[in-house]
């Protein structure tokens, strides 16, 4: 199994016309994903063909679920109209929303997630890389890809991946895959200070999934989201867990590309965030090189099997 | 995205936010004419820069505070002309310092007692959060180590916006009564507007105060906003001094690339602010120091790759540049090309650490390898941060 998504999963694109949103569905139907339909207001009617696919555009989100099916969303919207679309995806009753559009303001996004109390949509995001879950042919071929991370690295196996940056991701998932180690599904949930899933619940998810054998947490400077995890993981969580902390060398009071990435006070300091991590009996990774050899050394030491 | 503390305050007097009567002067003839706008009697000049601690800090000639309390209209208009043009150093400057290039006059007000308050994002609830004490005038961090219980929180809940008994119960907390809490009540409230509607990132009161006459003002504002909500406040945008910015950051910010400078000599180029973040973190590991943050994004193109070149040279204290991308869906021949061609363009005599990894990494490996240029291969993160530490080092 995964988490959040399997290979059958069918998605729809809002923004599939757009440059950004229309390469990454063409990656995603090369990848084997079921890419089944496409929203931009205006176009409702009109298909996007790829390689011989024609996926109906529609006008709405509920009317592109309703006629074919889709159960997740993926959102490349620009910012000013992202939280429209989320909440577009919320009203249609999608079961998942992964928005990946980078610069979304922290006031929509604050709105955005009150107004999401409640519901059943789960949102992973915004400004992020997405979700994949690897399938079984070439390259990883054949699974779910939402979003933009390079299918190819991948490979289907049994560690789960949780992290807020696209490319320390693909850097953890590329030295797993180097080292014939598969993954189950790996979930970026962003670089925002306000965003859908958290780590805890990708944490939760993946501690529940009997697929996944071991799971590798990335975090960085900035709130205390990778604390309540790794706190969760001590009480909770017997499957072994490596766990790496970007931005040591961040000076404070200043925004690290990330618009969450910003050291406020003692608690947000790397320093401050590996420690828990070492106290919860996280596995810490030295440096981002150590990723997937941590995750083996913390596999070792509980006696699991991870390949 | 920061502003000054005058420009603050025409913000808050915009929302109903009372603050002393103030005027300001960009040049040593303006004093006058900025003085004659309040009433006689003491005056407080306060220097312009975007860093706290102004009040304690020195200037490079050695003069002392950069925010005065004097007595009378003359005092101020001298103490003005040792601030302006001045370099004033604090704990937030850094030793190089910010030259002083606005002075703000205000009317001295009569303290009867100080307050803080803030509103800000509070990240666990999403919600916005405003912080009260009865502790103002006072280093926060401190108050909130030392006396935790004087820290008083309400978390507005964004669907129905701040509830009246909120206000209420932080004015009580807070020991207002009479026309004071009336007072006090109005400010919270506009406050709060002000910061919802201008789509502040945090507004920061230290101190609040309180006269002999049961008014309620704003000393000092501290406000800064939400860079990705800018592009729906043009007046806001308007605020912005490219003076306190640093000039490689403002080129950078051109060319759509993270930049952010630091103080060490290993300058990074990557793609991603993760990755970016601990390129940093890694030098840092083998025992070198990095010259800066710098994000070209998920799909830089071969001009911001010679932009970032460009930027990173123009730092003075740069002994050594790695580059270290990971192309998901990026090319890394395109990379390789743009190296190339910044190189060409530029000119290199720093020693370069490239370590490319995914998306067509042998063509950008062999545009690297017939380029004829004088650079080092790493195979992983750790390879190249040690070959690129060791290569400054010599």
């Amino acid at each position: 199994m995964s988490i959040l998504i399997t290979p059958e999963t069918k998605i729809l694109v809002q923004g599939i016309t757009g440059a950004f949103g229309a390469k990454h569905a063409q990656l995603s139907l090369d990848y084997g994903t079921k890419v089944v339909a496409g929203v931009t207001p205006g176009k409702g009617g009109q298909f996007f063909e790829h390689k011989g696919a024609k996926i109906p555009i529609f006008d709405t989100v509920a009317e592109a679920a309703k006629k074919t099916g889709a159960t997740v969303s993926v959102i490349f919207v620009p910012p000013p109209f992202a939280a429209d679309a989320i909440l577009e995806c919320v009203d249609a009753g999608l079961e998942l929303a992964v928005a990946i559009t980078e610069g979304i303001p922290v006031r929509d996004m604050v709105r955005v997630k009150r107004t999401m109390l409640g519901c059943k949509t789960r949102l992973v995001g915004p400004n992020c890389p997405g979700i994949v879950t690897p399938g079984t042919g070439k390259d990883s071929n054949g699974g779910c890809r939402i979003g933009i991370a390079p299918g190819y690295i991948h490979k289907k196996g049994h560690v789960g991946v949780v992290s807020r940056s696209g490319t320390l991701t693909y850097e953890a998932v590329f030295q797993l895959t180097s080292k014939n180690i598969g993954q189950s599904t790996c979930v970026g949930i962003g670089g925002d200070p306000v965003n859908g899933t958290s780590h805890l619940d990708v944490i939760k998810l993946f501690n529940a999934d009997p697929e996944t054998h071991g799971i590798i947490l990335i975090g960085e400077i900035g709130g205390n989201a990778e604390v309540e995890a790794a706190r969760w993981i001590k009480e909770n969580c017997k499957k072994p867990v490596a766990g790496f902390i970007a931005g040591a060398t961040a000076p404070a009071g200043r925004r690290m590309g990330h618009a969450g990435a910003i050291v406020g006070g003692a608690e947000d300091t790397a320093a401050a965030k590996i420690a828990v991590f070492k106290e919860c009996g996280i596995e810490v990774a030295a440096t981002p090189s150590d990723m997937a050899d941590a995750l083996l050394r913390a596999a070792k030491a509980k006696g699991v099997t991870l390949s | 995205m920061n502003i000054h503390e005058y420009q603050a305050k025409t913000l808050f007097e915009k929302f109903g936010v009372p603050v002393p009567k103030g005027a300001t002067a960009k040049s040593a003839a303006e004093f006058d004419a900025a003085l004659a706008t309040l009433p006689e009697g003491p005056v407080m000049v306060k220097s312009q820069i975007h860093a706290g601690g102004r009040g304690k800090g020195t200037f490079t000639d050695g003069f002392k505070g950069g925010v005065k309390f004097c007595p009378t209209k003359a005092e101020a208009k001298e103490k003005a002309a040792k601030m302006l043009g001045n370099t004033l150093v604090t704990i937030q400057t850094g030793p190089a310092g910010r030259k002083v290039q606005t002075i703000y006059f205000t009317q001295a007000s009569d303290i009867k007692k100080e307050y803080y308050l803030a509103i800000l994002l509070d990240r666990a609830t999403s919600r916005p959060v405003i912080v009260a004490s009865t502790e103002g005038g006072v280093e926060i961090e401190k108050v909130a180590h030392d006396t935790p219980e004087k820290l008083h929180k309400v978390f507005v809940d964004p669907a129905y916006g701040l509830a009246d008994f909120q206000v209420r119960e932080l004015v009580f907390k807070l020991g207002f009564t009479g026309a004071e809490a009336k007072n006090a009540a109005k400010l919270i409230r506009n406050l709060y507007t002000m910061y919802w509607e201008t789509d502040a990132a945090m507004v920061e009161v230290n101190p609040l105060i309180t006269t002999p006459t049961g008014e309620v003002l704003a000393l000092d504002a501290k406000v800064s906003f939400d860079d990705n909500a800018l592009f729906r406040h043009p007046e806001i945008v308007a605020l912005r001094d490219l003076n306190e910015e640093d000039p490689k950051e403002i080129e950078a910010s051109k060319a759509n690339l993270s930049y952010i400078a630091l103080d060490g000599n290993i300058a990074c180029l990557v793609n991603g602010a993760g990755l970016a973040m601990s390129t940093m973190d890694i030098i840092k590991h083998f025992g070198g120091s990095p010259a800066n943050f710098l994000d070209v994004g998920g799909g830089a193109s071969k001009d911001q790759v010679v932009a970032a070149f460009k930027i990173i040279l123009g730092d003075p204290n740069v002994k050594g540049i790695f580059v270290n991308i990971f192309g998901g869906i990026m090319d890394c021949n395109v990379i390789a090309l743009g190296i190339v061609e910044a190189v060409k363009e530029v000119g290199l005599k720093l020693p370069l650490v490239v370590r490319l990894e995914g998306n067509n990494v042998a063509a950008g490996k062999a545009t690297l390898a017939s380029s004829g240029l004088a650079l080092v291969s790493g195979d992983t993160m750790a390879d190249a941060a040690q070959k690129i530490v060791k290569l400054v080092a010599a």
